[in-house]
């Protein structure tokens, strides 16, 4: 059995632990709240959005000289898949599982005869995806040094896409993130964003009511230009919905490990108090049996 | 006469949701007014002005707006920016 000073060393290391992931827990739950209203706030500007592309999406038909991002590049060998992750542990499950959806994909589509490229953003991801997809990573994207994720960065990496995407360095990316449901649910997705993957609204017929709506400058002009901001929009939400997942996993998992340190406390305790007892009960017996052999 | 409902939304949120007499959004080809009932309409913005007329009248407030959108349908008027100054 271990010293009592052992122990009581142990308790002491298990002690300040606890504090640590404490105070980590409580760090997350007041980044989630604001994380959260982020992700709430970016919601209507994506619908509105969404709402718009597909209205003008059913106007105009796709051929040859449609912008690629919507038509595509009529390939579908080269898959680039954008991946991101957070660029700090410490919140369980959350980036593994994200890494394990884009593997999952990454193996079908292998097995399908197709080339995968990967486009990373935020640091956790890199080395499992280096570990088993060696050289197929285009680009890091580093997100390390700016403390909140924003539109701006959406943009540059948006803009980054797109270039690759005019150069013919791949014909088809998907976006994977991990949606926001609460605080202890994320959901790991994969979504195809480019070429713009359009769905129509159950029910809705918009061919008859914007049948009267007047484009200036034309519908093919204004096309182009919303197809790149969807992609912003699309990257940005990924990211903001990313942000919040990590503080609520972060809060969720730090929360067990609060949990689990004390439970370890306690069974110290119980262990420290037992050997105390056991010193003191030999040490009496060896006093009075001392005593009484005089 | 019925107010118009006036949205200005950008990717970070919803800037204003108000019913309003009139606004003036300046489009790519030129500025625009829009009142209550106007026909459909989807446009392209410059970076601009964009004057908001609570009544009849009355003075208008202005907001700087940066690229983007503005779609007039029957519900009112959307506009979607990149950046609200």
């Amino acid at each position: 059995m271990a010293s009592l000073k052992e122990l009581k060393g142990r308790i002491g290391s298990v002690k300040s632990t606890q504090k640590i992931t404490k105070a980590k827990q409580m760090v997350a739950a007041a980044k989630l709240r604001r994380a959260q209203a982020a992700a709430e706030a970016a919601r209507p500007y994506a619908t509105q959005l969404e709402k718009i592309m597909g209205n003008l999406a059913s106007k105009v038909t796709i051929s040859e000289s449609s912008p690629r991002l919507l038509a595509g590049t009529g390939k579908d060998d080269v898959h680039l898949l954008v991946v991101c992750t957070s660029d700090r542990g410490l919140c369980g499950g959350f980036n593994a599982n994200i890494v394990k959806e884009a593997r999952l994909k990454a193996q079908s589509l292998e097995a399908a005869g197709k080339t995968v490229k990967f486009y990373m953003v935020g640091r956790k991801g890199r080395p499992v995806i280096n570990r088993f997809y060696a050289g197929q990573t285009v680009k890091n994207y580093d997100t390390s040094d700016v403390k909140n994720v924003g539109f701006p960065e959406a943009q540059e990496i948006a803009a980054d896409l797109i270039a690759m995407m005019e150069d013919d360095k791949f014909d088809v990316a998907h976006l994977f993130y991990s949606k926001f449901k609460s605080a202890l649910v994320q959901e790991p997705t994969c979504q195809q964003i480019i070429p713009v993957a359009i769905e129509m609204a159950e029910g809705e017929q918009p061919s008859d009511n914007i049948a009267s709506v007047e484009y200036e400058p034309d519908e093919e002009e204004i096309l182009a230009e919303l197809l790149p901001r969807n992609v912003n929009t699309q990257v940005f939400g990924a990211l903001l919905e990313n942000a919040a997942s990590e503080q609520g996993a972060s809060m969720t998992a730090m929360d067990n490990a609060t949990r689990n340190a004390g439970d370890l406390i306690n069974n110290l305790t119980i262990q420290y108090n037992r050997s105390r007892q056991a010193a003191i009960t030999t040490e009496l017996v060896e006093i009075i049996s001392g005593a009484e052999a005089l | 006469m019925a107010n118009l409902h006036f949205e200005l939304v950008t990717p970070e949120k919803l800037v204003r949701s108000d019913d309003v007499y009139m606004v003036v959004v300046p489009g790519t080809e030129g500025d625009f007014g829009v009142l209550a009932g106007h026909a459909p309409v989807m446009s392209t913005i410059r970076d601009g002005e964009l004057s908001i007329f609570a009544s009849d009248g009355a003075a208008p407030e202005t907001i700087t707006i940066q690229g983007g959108f503005a779609e007039v349908n029957e519900k009112g008027l959307t506009i979607l920016a990149e950046a609200v100054s």
